[in-house]
């Protein structure tokens, strides 16, 4: 448990935007700040990155603020988790009062995503990965994707669930990207042109432009402010990797213990979860998740996502905006699982809302299952 | 068709110098035993940095997993090509490609052995084809 709550929630222009990063940014800062009934002289602590080398500096200077306090932990797509933890320390320590945890990207517009990904001279990878001209992440991915369908005897078609019912959250959501699309079915992924072995572009998450803000104060402030407080009942995140080599077993991720740590300080279990958002870079990435977390046993995710179990619905409502495979993926897809968990926990989310949601947890997965964090969220019921 | 490789540095110039006479190395340390690649300036086992050695691989490994890949990341690839994860059989695992046959013919745990493919400097890429007959 912790004494912050989440009291601001928005996301910025998604899709196709032909936006700067930083007028994204602005957007989704000032929306979240009037959702929290806040305004930007309130802010003293800001957590944000991919706006520079100097992330939250630049985002600051941006803004006209000099916060009192900054983080800027990059992490790819689990960052804005791990700020969360990193904001909730600060505001029981004193350091800071409201924290604006935010991204936004315009990757889509700018044409900015490349398939080989960004890989700095310096490092061993440029040396020994990057001349076999692997696609990253996806080709990591993939490869995860086939030692587990090997050793569990998987199929794809069952894998390709993900992105079926992810598809049909991203339905009932007006703002996903696949909104007007129509279902997804089991063939059009096994179908869809091929990208890396096994997965097809239909297992992989979208590029759009996109992102959003959360909003962090004190939960005695929080009980003043307009919105239902959301809780922050706990947080923990592992770092596992940079390179496509030091995992010896690519089927099991860092996730385990970041969700064992975030569950122990909230004091749940699983059967306590209401809603869940799990970044869905790829179908594998949350098959993978599923276990390490410990819904199910090794090599059992795919049975257990059968069934509807996760679509509209079903016992265990997943990514219920449409997720990285069907809503938006503006490159780091961290900052709107929260949001989402957010909007559930408020019961602001219409045609797609879980009933009586009052426990979400939000997990980020960075890099090549590089980096992992989790948040639990709460709400009175 | 290789592209240009970045320049070695002070740990890794000598395994990049034995490529140039296809020799495959990886690090072993000489105080806890532990094998490792890519090459770094302490062994992740012990946490030593004067205990490193090379030691010449038999080039012979494992699959343990592999991709094709169908889109290429820059102009002037021909793809499907394989990239794989392959594990020496001194315990390190690289990154590399497999070569030769039906691009989705692979199997997991198939035996593979070392290939060399010169890149313009001299220098080798280790990559890995099934064991000439």
């Amino acid at each position: 448990m912790t004494s912050v709550a989440i009291v601001g929630a928005a996301e910025c222009d998604l899709g196709i935007t032909n936006k700067s990063i930083l007028t994204l940014q602005a957007q989704a800062i000032t929306r979240a700040l009037a959702d929290a009934g806040l305004n930007l002289s309130d802010v003293d602590g800001l957590a944000t990155t991919g706006t520079g080398r100097f992330p939250a500096t630049q985002l600051g200077d941006y803004l006209g603020l000099q916060p009192r306090w900054t983080e800027s932990t990059f992490a790819g797509g689990s960052a804005y988790e791990i700020m969360v933890g990193r904001a909730v320390q600060a505001i029981e320590a004193g350091k800071a009062s409201t924290v604006v945890v935010s991204f936004a990207s315009n990757q889509r517009s700018a044409r900015s995503r490349k398939l080989g990904g960004v890989v700095e001279e310096h490092t061993p990878e440029a040396q020994f990965e990057q001349p076999y001209d692997v696609l990253h992440p996806i080709s990591y991915y993939a490869m995860a994707a086939r030692q587990y369908l090997h050793r569990y005897g998987g199929t794809r078609a069952q894998l390709a669930e993900v992105a079926v019912a992810a598809r049909e959250w991203a339905l009932l959501n007006p703002a996903a990207f696949r909104h007007d699309a129509g279902p997804l079915t089991v063939d059009d992924v096994l179908t869809a042109p091929m990208v890396s072995s096994p997965l097809t572009v239909a297992d992989c998450c979208l590029v759009t432009d996109g992102g959003g803000a959360v909003v962090l104060t004190s939960l005695d402030r929080a009980r003043d402010l307009p919105k239902k407080p959301v809780r922050v009942l706990g947080y923990g995140e592992r770092s596992t990797n940079m390179s496509m080599t030091l995992v010896r077993d690519l089927t099991t991720t860092g996730a385990r213990e970041a969700a064992a740590d975030a569950f122990a300080m909230a004091g749940i279990t699983l059967a306590d979860i209401d809603v869940l958002q799990v970044y869905d870079s790829f179908t594998i990435t949350v098959a993978l998740t599923l276990e390490a977390m410990g819904f199910c046993g090794p090599g059992e995710a795919l049975d257990f996502i059968a069934g509807g179990r996760i679509r509209p619905g079903g016992a265990l409502p997943l990514n219920t905006s449409g997720g990285g495979l069907s809503y938006c993926h503006p490159g780091q897809f961290g900052i709107l699982l929260l949001v989402e968990a957010v909007r559930q926990l408020r019961g602001e989310c219409g045609k797609r809302q879980v009933p009586d949601a009052t426990i979400a947890v939000a997990h980020g997965t960075g890099g090549i299952f590089s980096t992992h964090a989790t948040v639990v969220l709460g709400v009175e019921a | 068709m290789v592209p240009e490789i970045p320049a070695a540095d002070d740990v890794t110039a000598l395994w990049w110098e034995a490529t140039k006479e296809r020799r495959l190395l990886v690090q072993r340390c000489g105080h806890c035993g532990a094998a490792q690649h890519p090459p770094r300036a302490l062994c992740t086992g012990c946490g030593r940095m004067d205990g490193l050695t090379w030691v010449e691989a038999t080039g012979r490994g494992t699959v343990d997993t592999w991709t094709a890949v169908y889109r290429a990341p820059r102009p002037g690839v021909d793809v499907p090509y394989v990239i794989a994860r392959v594990a020496l059989e001194e315990g390190p695992i690289l990154l590399t490609r497999l070569v030769g046959g039906d691009p989705e013919s692979w199997q997991i745990g198939e035996t593979v052995e070392v290939d060399w493919w010169p890149a313009a400097d001299g220098r080798a890429l280790p990559v890995f084809r099934r064991p000439s007959a």
